[in-house]
């Protein structure tokens, strides 16, 4: 239907043909070499296993369970249609009582009753996705500037960015105190932007972490507080994977630092949560986006905002009836964590079991994996060649550290939620399968279960670059963090 | 150093403008014909409400689409994951099958061109994030809905300049209106990226005429760094004639006549914004789409679609229900007869309290002459009077001056969102008022009344494109 206008540039705006849209960064590539493939169990056995989607898969039967046993939660059911017609025409952008009531009760939920959430402070988005953009319009003018620690979610750079022309300056984290955010690096980073001429608003976390899989303590949190308020800039905390920690030590919500940590001085007008129920319900094509803010000018405003993205009412109604099932809620949370706790042991000692670590982690919806030791060179094109071998050779679609803006290059993200444990067992066969092919030098047996450092070392493709793997500062040493069991 | 962004602390999202004041009354002090018979009824929101027990009763009958399963089984889990911003394909298609069908298939849609958006509120920001730079403008004819004001302009930057339509021709658009506001645009030094109709119009209740859209189509014909966007989420509201005219249609048939290729690529510059919460009355679930011949547009909005998309809840319960081609056909000819059949009512409850409206065929509202009723021909007196119905009637309609109309005197009244009953009331209590402020309605010609008179006979006579005059009133 005619020629692509990009020979008349004038015809549409930058926004829509530039690449704020952050498409082509390899995070994309490696979906779009499974789009082309996609593994199937008996279908196409041989295509690409999807381990770059960070979905949670594991707890679909339960919710269905609940969902065939309450069909009243349905305004299309019998049970429920004498209520299709009020949902169908409310479109008014504060959202069902109900269903507020519902999300902050969940969301309480979520941190174990620690905290309470006011309903009327919730306010409706398109997704997490559509919450980021509106907090970003809500709190930055185009060419301010938000913190952002080091490795984080790829889609950061579109949602804050792109259409609000909002910039996004990272707080180096490195592995060597495994990527925990310091007040050294907030403080440089700070420093440089404002050297710079950058102007920052502020400091966007994601706890728990996305890619890391591991929560903040408390430490951190309280030294996160101190700096924001010290620099007045917002502190907007990014709560989507809440109730995906599986086990200690247990998350601390920015909520509780507010609640409870009455000894650090917080102006709340400050602090925002995103949420969203895509990780912790595994329902991602629902599109349930929260803003929470402590700032009534922010609720006011997000509210309005919120138009360009509500939440359909059939969906609302829905999720109003489901997380206000307290029995519901009590037993899905626990036997989510039970059956993410165990997806991730199996996992994690598979790949143990070939010798590669994962930075510890007890959240999220995916591991941090460490394959510095099988690059030819610490550098971010060995990285990406590595990462075309795993999708092309490996045939798994696993996400390179780089797209997250790892300062280290050899670190990937892979999700194992996604899948059921047949298809997880594939997978790690296929590892295993391609390690052993790569590494004549591996002397750890099949028998052998116990993770050994040993063999980290070993994973090296030749004896040579084994040498310089050793020697470079960013190799596995024995007393690496790696190793040692922390807290 | 400011707290937060400018967009936060503005009044660009256009919420203190009367169309929402009137709201705000009325949530305070909302008619029940139980609990607060003497509450405001609201007939302000162009809302259809006619046609829900269509929509349960195909419900009733299709228990698979209402409970997340396919053919018996559950698929919940497949929608619960579903989040491609490509949209579900038999969605789509399903779509574009009634949009084709509404427009009496002289128009077909590729599903590959639509880009599913959370309403069409997010479907119009989108084009404009696409189609212009911040600072840049879109001409849109006056009187045109408020939430323009805040979909079109507030986080884009982009701003609107009106093309002045006058009661003298019955709110049509002309060259001379669309150029003066060209020139406006050239005055402010703002660049016209294009322009932006709502057809059938939000608030006049009335389709466009051909010769209008020839004359558009070809402004940015001769413009060709230009676009028009046609806002159709009317289409299906159409209950008398002339017909509905989309604009599709006219490129279709000038593509046709002409039997050339598209050597302005006019196709590429005009765009169609869709939703389902007018015709089928779904306002709560959220569906709006883009329909571009552009690809770049597509894609680009598609991509954009992330930060509103559609439940897959929702699109899998319409793929259905739109897909089932027999419930669109009844539906659609259902509910156009209902409508016509409220909107009759209105007007000659109007009529016997001495207001006429601008006749129209289409859409949930009328567009209310009530300049006789101002003490003065300013706004001051518009409002005074709105405050008036609003506050001592009980009656929320919209005044035109917030739909930027150029007379004051007008008002946008709703007549589907609410009961046969309720809508007697209003009328009566209309009456009343009428009564007690002008002394008089039919009988005594006072001064005023007798303007009204002349008015309503130039009315009657005006034709749109020589249309029938015999309509049952």
């Amino acid at each position: 239907m005619g020629l692509v206008s990009m020979d008349q540039p004038q015809l549409l705006s930058k926004i829509a043909t530039g690449d704020g849209h952050g498409e082509t960064s390899s995070y994309f590539d490696g979906w779009k070499a499974y789009d082309k493939n996609p593994f199937h169990p008996t279908k196409n056995p041989q295509g690409v296993i999807q381990m770059g989607l960070a979905e949670n898969q594991l707890t679909a039967d339960l919710v269905q369970n609940w969902i065939m046993s309450n069909p009243e939660a349905s305004i299309c059911t019998l049970e429920g249609v004498h209520n299709f017609k009020e949902m169908a025409n409310f479109q008014d952008y504060h959202g069902l009582p109900e269903f507020r009531n519902a999300v902050a009760k969940f969301m309480s939920r979520t941190r174990g009753n620690r905290v309470t959430f006011d309903p009327d402070r919730i306010v409706m988005s398109g997704g997490a996705t559509g919450a980021h953009e509106a907090t970003a319009f809500c709190l930055a003018d185009p060419g301010d500037a938000f913190l952002v620690p080091t490795p984080y979610y790829p889609g950061f750079d579109r949602d804050l960015r792109w259409r609000t022309g909002v910039k996004l300056v990272p707080v180096i984290c490195e592995s060597a105190n495994n990527f925990k955010l310091t007040k050294q690096a907030l403080e440089e980073a700070y420093e440089k932007a404002t050297e710079d001429n950058i102007r920052i608003k502020g400091l966007l976390i994601t706890n728990p972490s996305n890619p890391l899989g591991t929560v903040m303590d408390r430490n951190t949190l309280r030294t996160v507080v101190n700096f924001i308020n010290e620099k007045r800039i917002h502190l907007i905390s990014d709560e989507i994977y809440a109730a995906t920690v599986f086990s200690h030590p247990s998350f601390i919500s920015i909520a509780e630092i507010l609640e409870h940590d009455t000894d650090i001085e917080c102006d709340r007008n400050l602090v925002h949560i995103v949420y969203s129920l895509s990780k912790d319900m595994g329902f991602p094509g629902f599109r349930v986006g929260i803003i929470y803010s402590y700032n009534d000018t922010v609720v006011n405003c997000a509210r309005k905002m919120s138009s360009f993205g509500l939440v359909s009412t059939q969906t609302q109604y829905l999720m109003a009836k489901m997380l206000s099932d307290d029995e519901f809620v009590k037993k899905f949370l626990t036997e989510s964590a039970k059956r993410l706790a165990q997806r991730y042991r199996i996992f994690t000692s598979g790949l143990t079991k070939v010798g590669i670590n994962c930075l510890q982690s007890n959240g999220g919806l995916f591991v941090w994996m460490d394959l510095r030791g099988l690059l030819k060179e610490a550098t971010f094109e060995s990285e990406l060649e590595l990462w075309r071998v795993i999708i092309h050779e490996v045939k798994i679609n696993v996400s390179p550290g780089v797209s997250f803006h790892c300062s280290e290059p050899g670190w990937f993200r892979v999700c194992y939620a996604n899948m059921d444990d047949r298809d997880v067992q594939i997978a790690l066969q296929r590892i295993r399968s391609f390690v052993v092919q790569n590494n004549k030098e591996v002397m750890v047996s099949e028998k052998n279960t116990k993770p050994c450092w040993h063999s980290n070392l070993r994973l090296s493709l030749k004896t040579r670059r084994f040498d310089d793997i050793v020697m470079s500062p960013h190799s596995p040493f024995p007393q690496s963090p790696l190793v040692k069991a922390t807290t | 150093m400011k707290l937060l962004s400018t967009k936060a602390t503005c009044n660009s999202h256009g919420q203190d403008s009367s169309y929402f004041l009137g709201w705000e009354e009325y949530e305070k002090n909302p008619y029940d014909n139980v609990h607060n018979p003497k509450g405001i009824i609201q007939m302000g929101l162009a809302e259809n409400q006619l046609s829900f027990d269509l929509l349960e009763s195909w419900l009733a009958k299709n228990p698979d689409a209402s409970g997340f399963k396919r053919d018996g089984k559950s698929i919940f889990r497949e929608l619960a994951l579903f989040q491609d911003y490509h949209g579900m394909p038999a969605f789509k298609q399903a779509l574009v099958d009634f949009m084709a069908e509404i427009r009496g298939n002289k128009v077909t849609f590729d599903p590959n061109h639509i880009v599913l958006t959370a309403g069409s509120t997010s479907a119009n920001e989108t084009l404009m994030f696409c189609l212009a730079e911040k600072g840049e403008a879109f001409l849109l004819p006056t009187p045109y809905y408020p939430g323009f004001d805040r979909d079109l302009k507030w986080r884009t930057g982009v701003e609107i300049v009106p093309i002045h339509c006058t009661s003298s021709n019955n709110f049509q658009v002309t060259e001379q209106a669309l150029q003066q506001a060209y020139q406006e645009a050239q005055k402010r030094n703002l660049k016209v990226k294009g322009v932006m109709v709502t057809n059938p119009s939000n608030p006049l209740g009335t389709t466009m005429s051909r010769s209008e859209l020839n004359l558009l189509v070809d402004f940015i014909k001769e413009n060709k760094d230009m676009h028009l966007i046609s806002d159709e989420i009317y289409s299906g509201t159409v209950f008398s004639s002339p017909n509905f005219i989309s604009v599709m249609e006219i490129l279709k048939d000038r593509n046709d006549f002409n039997n050339s290729k598209d050597a302005d690529n006019i196709f590429e510059r005009v765009h169609v914004v869709y939703s389902l919460s007018k015709d089928l009355g779904l306002p709560g679930f959220r569906v709006g789409a883009i329909y571009s011949e552009n690809d770049t547009v597509v894609a680009a909005a598609t991509k954009m679609s992330s930060f509103g998309l559609i439940s897959s809840q929702t699109q899998y319960l319409l793929s259905a229900m739109l897909g089932d081609k027999k419930f669109t056909k009844n539906y659609l000819a259902e509910n156009l007869k209902r409508l016509k059949k409220r909107q009759n009512k209105l007007v000659s409850g109007l009529q016997k309290a001495g207001i006429s409206c601008l006749e129209s065929n289409a859409g949930l509202f009328c567009w209310v002459d009530m300049r006789h009723l101002l003490h003065s021909n300013t706004f001051e007196a518009e409002m005074e009077l709105w405050k008036k119905i609003v506050y001592q009637v009980g009656l929320n309609i919209s005044p035109g001056s917030s739909c930027h109309c150029t007379e004051p005197g007008w008002f946008r009244v709703c007549f589907a969102n609410m009961s046969e009953e309720t809508l007697k009331l209003a009328m009566k209590r209309l009456k009343a008022f009428v009564v007690e402020s002008t002394g008089n309605v039919n009988g005594v010609t006072t001064k005023s009344t007798k303007r009204n008179l002349l008015t309503k006979w130039v009315f009657r006579l005006s034709s749109r494109d020589q249309r029938d005059q015999q309509e049952e009133r």
